[in-house]
Order: structure tokens, then sequence, then C-alpha cells
């Protein structure tokens, strides 16, 4: 009788029925996870208007966009968000603010729930300290604790968002713990997805196989613990899979986002592909005309564009081949079968980048923090030898 | 945790949920954190009744008013809700 999908399965025309504000890439935190773009540094100064992001609610509303996500950067760094949560509100969009919980107030708590914001899903960001800070009771995690109290208060289910690396991955019964204390709904532990920031400091980042399989029979445990009281889901790192994930669930199938300068994207990390010009909503005719028509959102769409071995792979609806940008980022090949799998010619990268984790030498190296200033740098070729293994980063 | 529905049971929407109609996908949507689920048209009559105040038996007669041609519409209904109490998409009020 009824399907659940996660928006995912669609016949006919694909629809965007989520949209994705990436509002500003400005950030308070230095997440060295970060997946934001390495050059997010040139699209800090010329974002979109609260006019044009209104305009952009409206289009894709009429396309049929259903599920609104509000993310950055950190989008509270904009004043604006009240105006484009009430419109959001207005429109029927079931929204979502991303937040690190950083310039979170009860004013402006306030002003979200009466425009209509739907949740808000706190990040636990800069999980290290974090962790430290819950052990040792200090600020970061009072602060945590205080948005958490608010989200509470004013009714709002609670999702927390941990990305789960190195660093992490040993606390995450601890972490858990912590999510029942302030009485998590749901917690996403996301294993480190290799994009951006995350990519450079890959080697400092991935987890063992051992630390991912004791992580993972933790939070089973947990899960059986606390029932429905929270629900937990764990986003397994594809590395340490056999086949790809199925990213976006297909390239221009249910996902738009719209960046803080106003490319439209079908993906996070789209623009790192070769060859591609992705429409900006500042030129473009309409965001109907960049869902559909656009070259951009029709190269990866179904497909055609396929290769071997994922044209004649009887498991291509499965995974639809992947991810473009691993594919193109690890192997410079856009048109590859992501090299997660172990059909893949080029999967030998992926077990090389397992083993060079493992090597204590690559893996002390500094982890470059994403900042404006690392962020300048690359762009301007320093700190090259971390980038240069890598297709399309500076 | 799944008993069974009672004809006198009065179900809401479980907290956090939104129900609505979608012009652009031509049916009844669900929403939640997490995800979303697209109800066909008659599990989209039978949720839109869910309101708190009516009672199991209530919605079947409404069902059976609306739809007096379906035959065995009690069973389809009482499927429907049922799942949708397992799935904790609607949630019992005390
Ligand atoms: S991952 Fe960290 S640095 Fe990147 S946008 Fe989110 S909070 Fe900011
Ligand atoms: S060969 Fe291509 S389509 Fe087949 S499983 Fe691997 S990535 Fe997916």
């Amino acid at each position: 009788m009824a399907q659940q999908n996660n928006g995912t399965e669609l016949h006919g025309t694909p629809k965007p029925l989520w949209l994705l504000a990436e509002i500003t890439y400005r950030c308070p935190l230095h997440c060295a996870f970060c997946y934001n773009p390495t050059d997010y540094v040139t699209h800090t100064q010329n974002e979109l208007s609260t006019e044009q992001w209104i305009k952009v609610l409206r289009e894709a509303r009429k396309m049929g966009a259903l599920q609104l996500g509000i993310s950055g950067g950190e989008p509270l760094l904009r004043d604006d968000i009240e105006a484009i949560v009430a419109e959001a509100g207005s429109l029927g969009y079931y929204s979502n603010l991303i937040t690190s919980g950083v310039g979170l107030t009860e004013k402006r708590i306030a002003e979200f729930k009466r425009g209509g914001l739907d949740h808000i899903q706190l990040s636990m960001h800069d999980i290290t300290k974090e962790i430290n800070n819950f052990i040792t009771d200090t600020n970061t995690f009072e602060l945590k604790k205080k948005v958490a109290a608010m989200i509470k208060a004013y009714d709002y289910p609670m999702v927390l968002n941990v990305v789960i690396h190195r660093y992490n991955i040993e606390h995450i019964g601890e972490i858990l713990e912590m999510a029942e204390a302030i009485g998590a709904d749901y917690v996403e532990l996301a294993n480190t997805q290799y994009y951006g920031w995350s990519l450079i400091n890959r080697a400092q980042l991935m987890p063992s196989k051992e630390q991912l399989e004791k992580a993972e029979a933790i939070t089973n445990q947990f899960r059986k613990r606390v029932g429905n009281k929270m629900k937990v889901f764990f986003v397994v790192p594809d590395y340490y899979a056999t086949r790809p994930k199925k990213c976006m669930n297909g390239w221009g199938q249910v996902f738009m986002i719209v960046t803080a300068n106003g490319d439209v994207l079908p993906c996070h990390s789209a623009r790192s592909l070769p060859g591609l010009t992705f429409p900006n909503v500042r030129e473009a005719e309409s965001l109907e005309w960049i869902w559909n028509e656009s070259p951009a959102f029709n190269k990866y769409r179904g497909d055609g564009w396929m290769k071997e071995p994922c044209r004649s792979c009887p498991e291509k609806e499965k995974d639809l081949g992947g991810c473009r940008c691993q594919a193109y980022l690890l192997a410079g090949d856009a048109e590859g079968a992501d090299p997660v799998c172990t059909k893949s010619p080029y999967r030998h990268l992926i077990d090389e980048a397992i083993e060079e984790a493992k090597n204590p030498k690559i893996a002390a190296q500094p982890i470059i923090f994403r900042t404006d200033k690392n962020s300048k740098k690359l762009l301007e070729g320093e700190l090259r030898e971390r980038a240069q293994a890598f297709h399309a980063l500076p | 945790m799944s008993d069974k529905i009672r004809s006198e049971d009065v179900f809401g929407l479980a907290r956090h949920y939104r129900f609505q109609y979608e012009e652009a996908q031509g049916c009844y949507v669900l929403l939640f954190p997490e995800g979303m689920i697209k109800l066909n048209g008659s599990a989209g009559e039978v949720i839109k009744r869910v309101d708190g105040k009516k009672t199991v038996a209530d919605i079947v007669a409404e069902c059976k008013a609306a739809f007096p041609d379906v035959p065995d519409l009690e069973g389809d209904v009482l499927a429907m809700l049922q799942l949708a109490y397992d799935k904790a998409w609607i949630a019992r009020k005390e």
C-alpha cells in the first residue's frame, strides 16, 4: 500500500524532491573532515541575496521540491535565515536547519518555530574536542547541551549528526550515551566520506577495519538497549565495502543543491568534475531549465554515459556505477566505475589508501584544517604534496 | 511492541510527522526528519482521517461511506492502520 522510499524511487521525469541550500560557505569551525570544496574561499564574497533565495525556493517548490535542507558552512552566520525559513514554511516545505549550534539563540529559535521550521539537525562538529569536553564537562559540551535543551524546549525532534573518523570512532559508545543523555530522537553516525577537506586529510582520518567493526558492534548493542526510543543510523564508509553507494540516488534524480554563490549542482562536489559548467541561478533562465534541460544535469543522468565494466553489469541499477566525483578524484576517469567497486579496474587505489592510512609516518602528517588561510594556500599551489594525488584538487 | 489495534482506539499522527497532499506528485505524503513516505490513494484516504479524535471504528465507517462501492473495505482500512501503527507513523492517544 505504501512505499517507503526516502523520495528515491520515481517513475517518469525525475523531480528535485530534495533541495539543499548551501547558503553560505562561511563557518566559525574548521573541521578537518569538512566536505566543502577546498577552494570555498572563492565563494564567500558573492553569496545570493535573500530575494534570490526566496525566488529559488518558490521555483523549486513548483517543480515538486518538498524537503528543504538549509546548510553551509554555518547557515546561522546569515541573519536572514528567519526570512528564508518563513518563506519555506508558507510554501509547504518540510524544512531542516543543519547547524553546528553556534549562533543559535532563544530569539532565533523562537522565530524559526514561528516561521514553520520542521526540524533542526545538530552536528557534533570538531568531535575530538567535543568528546574530550564531554568527558571533562567543559565549554563546548555546555554549548551543545544548551542548544539541545533549546531544541527540546521548542518541541523540535532532535537529530544529531556525528561525523565519524579515526579520532572519535573509539568513543562511539560515549557519543551514543551523550546523545541519549541530551534526549536525541535520531542519531546519524556518518563515517567520513572523502571529498574536499576530508580527502586531503584522508590518511589522517580513515579508521582501520578493526575500529570500524568494533564501532558497528557497539552501535548494535546500543540499539538493542534503547529500542525505539532513539533511531540510530550508521552510515558505513564505502572504502571498506565492495560495492559503491548509489550516489545521491542517481545524478539529477531527486537531489538539487544550490550553493552559496548560486551554482546549481546535482551533488556536493560535482564542481570538481572536468568539462562541466554548472548553471547559476543568477544567469540561467529558470531552475526548471537547469534541472530538466541543462547539459550538466543530463550528463550523468540514467546510465547512457556508462562504459565497461558498468555498462553490462547486472548490478548497475543498484548503484548506477557509484560516485562520479569519486571516480574522477581518485582515478581521473569521470565515466569509470567508482573505484570502491571490486569490479573496477581502479580498486587498487582504494586498497592503497587503506594501506596508506595504516602507515604511521603518513598518518602522522599534520591535518590541514578547513580555514580561509589553508583554502588560499591550496589555491596558490602550496601544500601541493597533499593535494597532488587527487585530480581536481588545487 | 506491535500490539493489535482495537476499534475503540484513537490514533493521531506520530510526533514530528507531517501529512500533506503534494500537487506535484499527485499523492499524499508523510514527512519526518529522516525521510518521507509517499502514500498511494487508499492509504492517503485512511491516514487523512487519523486526527487524534476519531476512533478506528469511526474511520472505518467514514471510509465505507466515502467509498460505498468498494467491497471488503473494512479489512483494508484496518490493515492500513495496523501497518501505520507498526511503523510508528501513528500513535495511540491515551
Ligand atoms: S564540516 Fe565543520 S567546517 Fe565544514 S561547514 Fe560543517 S561545521 Fe563548518
Ligand atoms: S561494475 Fe559498475 S555498475 Fe557494476 S557494481 Fe561495480 S560500480 Fe556498480
